[in-house]
């Protein structure tokens, strides 16, 4: 949802609204993920937003591949003839009815496989966030004995899980969605 | 009054000046030819005309009106102008029928029934009423010209650009179209058409207007023009076109 709202951002005719979604994605894209991490982690807490671990997982995770979601959107968007677009303004259509009713539906088929491709890359990431949580947050929890770390490694494991479950079943949808697609071709 | 007026439009992409201090009206009914070598403007002049490109220098009035930016004001004043592309620009991922009805429905909030109804009768006109369910890519370059006048022409425009509709035919369809495009204009549609197509600026147009570099160097009834011309470039234009 992010991914897809940052991508309207992006191809949006409003300047400002493009370069913030430009920034965005650039500066979320040439960021470690450890180092998004590390943000959420430990920068939220400090104005004094705190959620669980998991919590932090996930929002470290959004924010990560919002980015990703969203060149995989962009360039499923510039994959579709600008004369669609063209033809949709001609008939008055206004910027969100033309994105709506006409790119967006055949940019659809363009996102498909990049977009596999990002939650491939989300799964291997969160396991890898898991290995960053267990590894790092439970030194630094230990550290300031706050907490029981065996809770800690339950709950990022149960994340990973989660998300293993919530991936694979996107995965089974988008390959349900590719076929339905080609039959429509 | 004119329905459209161009006054001193100037134009540039970077530094390539397009367009030079254009004047041109077009009375309601009228039907407007244009003419000129390749990269003379043709094409970014129509398409000044209901805002896709903007203009730098001058004014465009519409039904005495500038042009509105973008935004409800601009697809309002797009939805009452009709655009025929070279390319069709059919939308793809829908039905032939999808295509006359998703403009009268999303912009002018007509109901379903009411839409369909008028776009079998405007298919029927350009005579595919039996390819309303095909989708585009399953259309003759021809039918699928024939389709976008007709998906142009249900949002009852008062005024049709066409820009260069038969550039993409093959020969034997070109004519299939340009009868579509002449039935138009008898029936008093006023229309600016770019077109390479000299037969149909004699037998169709009310005036030719003549493009070099990005001015309008010559406009004039078509009998003046074509038996006429007054300008070098215009004669060496005609001399090399009639030679093809
Ligand atoms: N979007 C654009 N960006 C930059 N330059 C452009 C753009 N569109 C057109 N031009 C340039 O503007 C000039 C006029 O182009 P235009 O398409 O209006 O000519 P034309 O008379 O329609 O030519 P043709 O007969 O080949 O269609 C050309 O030099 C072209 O390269
Ligand atoms: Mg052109």
């Amino acid at each position: 949802m992010l991914g897809t709202a940052l991508a309207t951002m992006r191809v949006s005719p409003v300047p400002p609204l493009r370069w913030l979604g430009t920034a965005y994605v650039e500066t979320v894209r040439n960021t470690p993920l450890t180092v998004v991490f590390f943000f959420v982690v430990f920068v939220l807490p400090q104005v004094d937003v705190v959620f669980s671990y998991f919590t932090f997982a996930v929002v470290a995770l959004s924010i990560y591949h919002a980015a990703l979601v969203c060149e995989a959107v962009r360039s499923g968007v510039n994959g579709v003839d600008a004369g669609q677009a063209e033809a949709a303004r001609a008939l008055g259509l206004t910027f969100s009815q033309c994105l709506r009713l006409i790119v967006l539906p055949q940019a659809v088929r363009n996102v498909i496989q990049p977009l596999g491709s990002v939650i491939s890359a989300l799964i291997r990431n969160s396991s890898i966030a898991a290995a960053f949580g267990v590894q790092e947050l439970t030194g630094v929890v230990q550290r300031l004995t706050t907490a029981n770390p065996d809770s800690v490694i339950a709950v990022l494991l149960g994340g990973v899980v989660g998300y293993l479950i919530l991936t694979l079943a996107l995965a089974g949808l988008l390959t349900l969605t590719e076929r339905r697609l080609a039959g429509a071709r | 009054m004119p329905l459209v007026a161009l006054e001193g439009v100037g134009k540039s992409f970077g530094d390539n000046r397009v367009l030079t201090d254009i004047d041109l009206t077009v009375e309601s009914g009228e039907v407007v030819v244009v003419i000129g070598p390749s990269g003379s403007g043709k094409s970014t002049l129509c398409r000044c005309v209901n805002r896709l490109e903007t203009i730098d220098t001058g004014r465009i009035l519409f039904e005495d009106k500038p042009l509105p930016a973008e935004g409800r004001e601009l697809a309002r004043m797009r939805s009452r102008v009709g655009m025929v592309f070279q390319s069709f620009n059919l939308f793809a991922h829908r039905t032939v029928l999808d295509n006359l009805t998703i403009g009268p429905m999303k912009v002018l909030g007509q109901k379903r029934p009411q839409a369909e109804a008028r776009a079998r009768e405007l298919l029927d006109r350009v005579g595919i009423a039996d390819k309303a369910d095909r989708l585009p890519r399953q259309l003759s370059g021809g039918q699928q010209q024939r389709a976008a006048i007709a998906r142009a022409l249900a949002m009852d425009p008062v005024l049709m650009l066409f820009d260069e509709p038969t550039s993409a035919l093959d020969p034997e369809m070109i004519s299939e179209v340009l009868d579509v495009m002449r039935s138009l204009a008898s029936t008093g549609m006023t229309m600016i058409v770019v077109t390479h197509e000299m037969g149909f600026a004699r037998s169709a147009a009310d005036r030719v207007a003549f493009m070099a570099d990005g001015r309008i160097l010559e406009i004039s009834p078509p009998d003046t023009f074509f038996d006429a011309p007054e300008s070098e470039r215009a004669r060496d234009f005609l001399a090399r076109i009639l030679r093809h």
